[in-house]
């Protein structure tokens, strides 16, 4: 096969191209024309794109054929959209940008994305994100709806998309680069426990995928495999898949947390309420 | 518009119909509205072009697999004919079963038709070069893929196990898994020619 069948999608998906397109052009145009002093460095600018193009590549590309034809696949197309991409666009910091383009918008139509901002406040409760997080996950991979989630084009394409949104709204409440000692961001310490919390569901859920006896998921012995592959394999590689590399991502997201809390420990003057509730 | 406008109440009662459709009961997987309706251009045994049309009316049982399948193709081919012999007599010859050999290479027209004739002569041989094979398998959300050949030239296919059942309307409507019974099949099968009777 030529590699150009490799890097072209299998399942076209315009509105797909165009919002990844408009992702990386706004981006662009921001960086572009934004002050020098706001302007994130190479490393940023990097991460933002890798972040991103990870994500495209495992949905327009011949990526997208072996998830669609295989668990094990499936499950690392998932990691990545909800997981990984997510990650590394957050931990770009893309801030500056958003600022630069929330500036430009009038204030007429900030009138009117106003409802926006509430949807946005409301699935960034802690809570609502983090059982959102969860949910969706336990959500998708019921096996019922899994499998018509195989089966159907449209809700196939609604569950990569959902999988992508909730992955970029999670991500962005624990590694918001707003510092939560001067600003609503959310503690660092909520942030940690946040991410053990939802650590523990996902395990819970990969490992009962490894260690059932059955097929869990048979839409992928019903519909044909990108290649034969006995089930077992295949299913024991995909709850593997769920099990161990989220379970990591949330221990180096705590990491990641913890160091930036003692980095910021007495830069900024305590919260009064904090030092009363402490005495 | 104005001549469209009558329409609606007709429309909106056959959407609640659509809706109390889902309480019924199937044995196989109900997957109306899941999946695109019956359309392909294959080769027939007879090396003719195969369309829809040429089995218009009839309930039509799709089935991807390949004439060297050691044992999944045969035992999905016995059942669903044991179940079309379950049905009753009227609608015996409503149904057709139409085979769609993923393995071009090896299944040549001759192949393929004493093949589908050990298995009753209402299943129809199809096939086609792989693109066609490919595009089609992508519209009903299948695949399949070639294992490497061993020392005498045999290799496995990976293909889908399930069968598609399409209405006489040419509507995606059932999925059956394997598992069900000849019993269970023919039910389904005798319900959906009911219905589209009616």
């Amino acid at each position: 096969m030529p590699v150009s069948s490799y890097l072209l999608p299998y399942d076209f998906s315009p509105l797909t191209l165009l919002s990844y397109m408009l992702v990386l052009g706004f981006y662009g145009v921001a960086l572009l024309r934004m002050p020098e002093q706001d302007r994130p460095g190479s490393a940023r600018i990097v991460t933002f794109t890798l972040g991103v193009m990870l994500c495209y590549a495992v949905m327009q590309t011949r990526f997208d054929y072996y998830s669609q034809y295989m668990f094990f696949v499936h499950r690392g197309q998932h990691l990545i959209l909800h997981h990984l991409g997510p990650i590394l666009i957050a931990l770009s910091n893309p801030l500056p940008v958003m600022r630069f383009w929330y500036q430009r918008i009038s204030p007429s139509a900030r009138y009117w994305l106003q409802p926006l901002g509430w949807l946005y406040r409301l699935l960034q409760q802690p809570f609502i994100a983090s059982f959102l997080f969860v949910g969706l996950i336990y959500f998708w991979l019921w096996p019922p709806i899994h499998f018509d989630a195989m089966l159907s084009r449209q809700l196939y394409w609604i569950m990569n998309w959902s999988m992508l949104l909730d992955g970029l709204l999670f991500w962005w409440l624990i590694f918001d680069p707003r510092s939560p000692a001067i600003t609503s961001a959310l503690g660092y310490g909520k942030r940690i426990l946040l991410l053990a919390l939802v650590a523990l569901p996902q395990m819970i859920l990969g490992a009962w995928i490894v260690f059932s006896r059955g097929m869990v998921y048979d839409v992928y012995e019903v519909c044909g495999r990108a290649w034969p592959m006995p089930p077992e394999t295949d299913q024991l590689l995909g709850g593997l898949l769920t099990w161990i590399p989220p379970a990591m991502m949330s221990i180096v997201g705590i990491l990641l947390v913890l160091r930036r809390a003692m980095h910021e420990d007495g830069k900024f003057p305590k919260r009064s309420s904090l030092a009363g509730g402490n005495a | 518009m104005n001549r469209t406008l009558p329409l609606w109440p007709v429309f909106v009662a056959m959407m609640l119909a659509g809706c109390t459709g889902k309480d019924e009961n199937w044995h196989g997987k109900d997957i109306s509205g899941l999946m695109p309706e019956l359309e392909f251009q294959l080769q027939g045994t007879d090396g003719n072009t195969v369309t829809p049309a040429d089995s218009g009316g009839n309930i039509r049982l799709v089935y991807f697999g390949f004439t060297s399948c050691p044992d999944v193709c045969p035992t999905t081919l016995t059942d669903l004919r044991r179940s079309i012999e379950q049905l009753p007599e009227q609608y015996q010859n409503d149904v057709t079963t139409l085979f769609v050999s993923v393995d071009p290479r090896r299944d040549t027209p001759e192949r393929l038709a004493s093949y589908v004739n050990f298995f009753g002569d209402r299943v129809v041989g199809l096939t086609a070069e792989e693109p066609a094979l490919r595009k089609l398998a992508k519209r009903y959300r299948t695949t399949f893929g070639y294992d490497d050949p061993d020392a005498s030239g045999n290799y496995n296919v990976s293909h889908s196990s399930a069968v598609y059942v399409f209405d006489r309307d040419g509507d995606a409507r059932l999925l059956l898994r394997p598992g069900l019974s000849p019993d269970q099949i023919s039910e389904d099968l005798a319900q959906l020619a009911r219905e589209a009777n009616s």
